[in-house]
């Protein structure tokens, strides 16, 4: 049985060319086909990167922030409640210690000073008098001493009778008496004259306490009350801080503070100049570590302190550690865990196996030391598309997308 | 023998051609709605995947971290540490948020984490993990940062030390990644102006800024700007413990909710993506089925197309088999390519998407099988109205 299709004039060429440009277009197809189904879906294997295991030398390092702090600082402010009366510096003057930067209202002190001085000026009176007291009795002493001695003569040879010589005696015993009082009374007015010379002292130096003066040479940082407010004891009218002491306050991350020690180098970057890196170092290390925020706390001094930095200011700080020489280096994208296990995935004739290793120290770079589980010249998976499992098909890649700068 | 089929597709291939290539773009566009609501749920799955851990610890009675808002002291770890069963547990943080890169913004989840524990990114695909305790980020390759970059959360700059890539939110925001204290300050931390509006309101109460108590006012200002707060805590159980039974230890004991793996799948794709994928799911079938009626139409009038010379074979006394069989193989032929094109189509425009289409092997065989049921069925049709014609239509016109 033979038929035909009704075709064209032009004939069988025709339907030739045809068919083979059909063929072309099927080929194509099949071919893009082919190509999505080796490269996309379970068929296409997994791009990764690697990285021979290296030798050499990294430098384990400390990052933490902190914020720049006076090392000493000093809150002024009266010992009792009271009224300011007079605040002499502002923010930002440099002081001297012993200058009276501020003055409380002393309000009747002066008064009960001047009150005292009277006091103490009648006491002095009071001493001259009684001195006098004294010099009239010792002198009444006297005669009835002589008096009493010649009565007790006279009395012996009987030309007086016995009462007068008793009342001569009496007359004696009387006069002592009266100067023994008079002593007293001299020295009852020298103690009183000592109590209100002390009284007026210690006003004096209420008087004086009223005066806020600089305990040392600094940097007035606040002023925290202006003339008439009241402030209570304690509260500070003005702060100061010592220019000279400023460090920064740092706080490390106490899972990654292992190695933080006296004297470490750091390099401190101000948030206010990122670019510029200080050089400083580890002058002091807390005892005590924040257990709220798991943070250990480090004061860093500058070596030379930079012009116009400002007290809070956020810095940055790297503490450089001692360079250590490592066997084996591999960089931390290498490392995973599975389930409880630390280890990489070694490349080894096109597959993957996990080998479980001990990470060592590490360096902010990214570079970790491998100290058990890794040999010579093994190849460790550092980058991949997805994550891997000992049956992924593996293409290792130069880089892989988003690489970029 | 002949191949009719062949004979008459070489006749007319040009029609044949474009007409599968037609019907591919069609069948491309409904792997690809496939791939969009597969790769909905895939979002869904990746994101626990990539938190690597066995139990999630979120707020009582919540559905957190992913489906509802949950916060935790972020001390909880230790005493959840301490139960039976547990190898590790870490704070984790989740924002979504807009993170600037110069002038522009990209929407990302944030995720504070604490390297080497669950919720650190799992792989990188360039660069290096996070090595400083703050202001560096591994991010997605979706954001469109490069490594290197500095970009702007909040308000403090962070440099993009690594990438990696399908690392997303359940809602597809690709994330970024920032070590924990950044991102807890991140997400409570208020700009300046608020900041200060807070001060002077708290300072404006009388009762908290008493003139006889020095230090008291700071003091509140001082703890209203800290946060002590995270979303969730990932919990990874020891080797040969259930993760079910641990979970029931902390739910019992710590007064948390704990969520096991499957649970959270049952959360994300059940209750969070659920009207989403629902939508998604319906606009497919909808597709699929417009889909199929169009294959079947073409067929059919490709058929009508040609029943004069249908007409002229029966004339001639060439089997009904033979004219049965040159229809169903070009339907055939139509599907196949048509399937092909379509697969092809939907590889290469899947990528374009802003969201990820994930095309599986298998909802691609179950399309192949589909299509040629379809182009079979429907040729039953044509092969019907073929069979039923007149030879005399041949000559009568």
């Amino acid at each position: 049985m033979k038929f035909s299709i009704p075709v064209p004039a032009s004939g069988s060429a025709l339907v030739r060319s045809r068919g083979f440009w059909l063929s072309v277009l099927l080929l194509a197809l099949l071919l893009a086909f082919g190509v999505i189904v080796a490269r996309s879906g379970p068929l296409a294997p997994t791009r990764v990167t690697v990285a021979k295991v290296g030798e050499g030398a990294i430098t384990p390092a400390l990052f933490g922030i902190g914020t720049i702090e006076a090392r000493r600082a000093y809150l002024i402010g009266p010992t009792t409640a009271g009224r300011v009366l007079r605040v002499l510096v502002d923010v930002g003057d440099r002081v001297k210690a012993g200058q009276l930067l501020a003055e409380m209202d002393p309000v009747d002190l002066d008064e009960r000073i001047t009150a005292l001085d009277a006091s103490l000026a009648r006491a002095g009176n009071a001493v001259t008098a009684s001195e006098a007291q004294r010099r009239d009795a010792e002198a009444r002493n006297q005669l009835a001493g002589i008096n009493a001695r010649r009565y007790k003569d006279l009395g012996d040879k009987k030309f007086v009778s016995s009462s007068a010589v008793e009342a001569k005696l009496q007359e004696e015993i009387s006069a002592r008496a009266g100067l023994n009082a008079a002593e007293a009374n001299l020295s009852a007015a020298r103690q009183d004259t000592l109590r209100l010379g002390a009284e007026r002292d210690g006003l004096r130096q209420q008087r004086g306490n009223v005066r806020l003066l600089a305990p040392s040479d600094g940097v007035i940082t606040a002023r925290d009350a202006e003339p008439g407010s009241t402030v209570v004891a304690g509260q500070a009218v003005l702060r100061l801080i010592e220019p000279a002491s400023l460090w920064v306050k740092t706080r490390f991350d106490q899972g990654r503070s292992a190695g933080l020690a006296l004297g470490l180098p750091a390099e401190i970057a101000l948030r206010s100049d990122p670019a510029r890196a200080l050089s400083g170092k580890v002058v002091r290390v807390d005892l005590l570590s924040d257990s709220v925020t798991e943070e250990r706390i480090a004061q860093i001094a500058f070596d030379t302190l930079p012009e116009g930095i400002s007290l809070g200011e956020l810095a940055e700080v790297t503490l450089k550690l001692p360079t250590i020489e490592a066997k084996f280096l591999v960089p931390n994208a290498s490392i995973k865990r599975r389930g409880e296990q630390v280890g990489v995935w070694v490349h080894r004739s096109g597959a993957a196996h996990f080998v479980v290793v001990k990470p060592g120290k590490a360096s902010l770079g990214g570079q970790v030391e491998i100290v058990d589980g890794l040999g010579e010249g093994d190849q460790v998976i550092v980058h991949s598309e997805r994550e891997i499992t000992a049956d992924s098909r593996l293409k290792v890649v130069e880089s892989l997308a988003g690489a970029g700068k | 023998m002949i191949n009719l089929a062949g004979r008459d597709i070489l006749h007319s291939w040009g029609k044949f051609a474009f007409t599968g290539i037609g019907l591919g773009l069609l069948i491309g566009a409904t792997l690809t709605m496939a791939g969009v609501y597969r790769g909905m749920v895939d979002d869904a799955k990746v994101l626990l995947t990539n938190s690597g851990a066995d139990l999630w610890v979120v707020q009582k009675d919540t559905l957190g971290p992913y489906a509802e808002s949950s916060s935790l002291h972020d001390d909880v770890y230790r005493s959840i540490l301490g139960m039976p069963g547990v190898a590790q547990a870490a704070n984790v943080t989740y924002l979504t948020m807009q993170v600037r890169r110069g002038d522009n913004d990209v929407r990302a989840m944030v995720v504070g984490f604490e390297p080497g524990q669950p919720g650190e990114p799992g792989y990188l695909t360039a660069g290096r993990q996070i090595t400083r305790s703050h202001y560096e980020a591994v991010a997605d390759v979706k954001t469109g940062f490069q490594l290197g970059e500095r970009i702007k959360i909040r308000r403090h700059e962070y440099t993009v030390v690594g990438l990696t890539r399908r690392m997303v939110s359940s809602g597809g925001d690709p994330m970024v990644f920032i070590p924990l204290k950044d991102a807890q300050e991140a997400q409570f931390l208020k700009d300046n102006d608020a900041i200060l509006n807070e001060r002077a309101r708290t300072a404006a109460n009388p009762g908290l800024n008493r003139p006889g108590v020095p230090g008291l006012l700071e003091a509140i200002q001082a703890s209203q700007a800290s946060n002590r707060n995270v979303n969730a805590v990932l919990v990874r159980v020891r080797d040969g413990e259930t993760p079910d039974e641990v979970a029931a230890g902390i739910r019992r004991w710590k007064h948390l909710q704990a969520y096991t793996r499957a649970q959270m799948e049952e959360i994300l794709v059940a209750k969070l993506i659920a009207t989403s994928a629902k939508q998604i799911g319906m606009f497919l079938v909808i597709l699929a089925i417009v889909s199929a009626a169009i294959v079947a139409f073409i067929i059919y009038t490709m058929t009508l197309g040609k029943i004069r010379e249908i007409a002229v074979l029966k004339l001639i006394g060439t089997r009904s088999r033979t004219i049965a069989g040159m229809i169903l193989q070009q339907a055939l032929g139509l599907g196949l390519i048509g399937f092909v094109v379509g697969k092809i189509a939907a590889t290469f425009w899947a990528p374009a998407f802003p969201k990820y289409v994930l095309l599986e092997t298998g909802d691609a065989l179950r399309g192949f099988i589909a299509v040629m049921l379809i182009c079979a069925l429907a040729s039953t049709l044509a092969i019907r109205a073929a069979l039923r014609v007149d030879p005399a239509t041949a000559i009568g016109g």
